[in-house]
């Protein structure tokens, strides 16, 4: 049954060794670089608390971006801030209250609401009430000029008429 | 008549509400540590490292902080001015090299001159962190009892030197 080797299958197998081989090295390799990303994966709870607190925080250097989603020098020193600060055992408060120290109401999404940020959190709806009396009134003004149409004697004799003729030309 | 004017009216009212929000400057923060005391630290000094500085050592003086960095681009927009601040001896300037390395940092201050009385070296930005610095160049002004008087966000422009910095100077000095 078994043939003997020839020199091509031999080239074969030794292709294969070699890729195997290859393939081996890969994944001896592989941890070593993911070693680079350690500190993502150190601790997953404060992994996770960074995330949450930073997705509440603007990132300053490119604004439309939450500090969790930037990739700005800031961004990732700021998120190393708060990973020691969660270390240290301050509360989430007490970060946030770091931030704004540092940077204002601005780095919030979520300002708080106090004076200088009534117009901001309440303009809009200020807005809405204003549009909706506008509204209200020019309907109700509408509604008194336009006068309800009324038909004469001869309208309404044409009009019912063809209302049966409709009606006769409705029945099956 | 009102027909027409009251959509022109509002119309107007939209218009200007427009184009003041199309000139401000969003990168503007308004920074909540004017009026507070400039937050204390201690760091190496960049032409000797072995040397630190500390905002402790300018008690009783009106001083400048200026954070600058070699691979900032604005800083060298605004260093001309700097340096010629720096001729005139009316206000010290002490700069914050920002995340940099030394050699750069070192190597820049050769090429375009040097107006700091002293640079202080913060590698890792963390009192950048506590002066709340978010866009190299900023500078600050602090008064004779370490107080922040004002931020200059951005380089300094010979208007903002002019208009603010100088007169705030002259004032705190009095």
């Amino acid at each position: 049954m078994n043939k003997p080797l020839t020199t091509e299958t031999q080239r074969h197998r030794g292709f294969l060794c070699f890729a195997f081989l290859c393939v081996l090295c890969a994944s001896v390799v592989n941890p070593v670089l993911a070693k680079e990303a350690a500190p993502l994966a150190q601790d997953e709870a404060v992994e996770k608390r960074m995330v949450t607190i930073s997705e509440e925080l603007r990132c300053l250097v490119c604004q439309n971006e939450s500090l969790a989603a930037s990739r700005a020098d800031l961004a990732q020193d700021l998120r190393r801030e708060i990973r020691e600060q969660i270390g240290q055992g301050k509360s989430d408060k007490e970060i946030l209250d770091f931030m704004v120290g540092r940077y204002g109401d601005f780095v919030r999404y979520r300002p708080p609401l106090k004076g200088t940020t009534f117009l901001l959190w309440f303009g809009p709806f200020v807005l809405l009430v204003a549009g909706v009396i506008g509204l209200v009134a020019y309907l109700r003004r509408r509604g008194k000029r336009v006068a309800p149409a009324e038909l004469s004697a001869e309208e309404q004799k044409r009009a019912e008429a063809l209302l049966k003729l409709g009606e006769s030309e409705n029945k099956p | 008549m009102t027909r027409y004017l009251l959509p022109l009216g509002i119309f107007v009212v939209l218009v200007a509400f427009l184009a003041i929000g199309l000139n401000l400057n969003p990168r503007e923060v308004p920074s909540p540590l004017v009026g507070k005391p400039a937050p204390a630290f201690e760091l190496p000094q960049l032409h000797r490292p072995e040397a630190k500085f500390s905002p402790k050592n300018m008690q009783g003086k009106v001083w400048l902080l200026n954070v600058w960095a070699s691979w900032c681009v604005s800083c060298r927009q605004e260093h001309p001015i700097l340096v010629e601040l720096a001729k005139s001896g009316i206000v010290p300037i002490y700069g914050l090299n920002y995340k940099d390395q030394r050699a750069d940092a070192l190597k820049w201050l050769q090429q375009f001159g040097d107006p700091y009385a002293l640079s202080i070296v913060d590698v890792e930005g963390r009192v950048g962190i506590d002066y709340g610095v978010y866009g190299v160049p900023e500078t600050y002004v602090i008064d004779k009892a370490g107080v922040i008087r004002y931020k200059q966000i951005g380089p300094v422009t010979q208007d903002a030197l002019e208009k603010t910095i100088l007169p705030l100077v002259a004032e705190l000095n009095k």
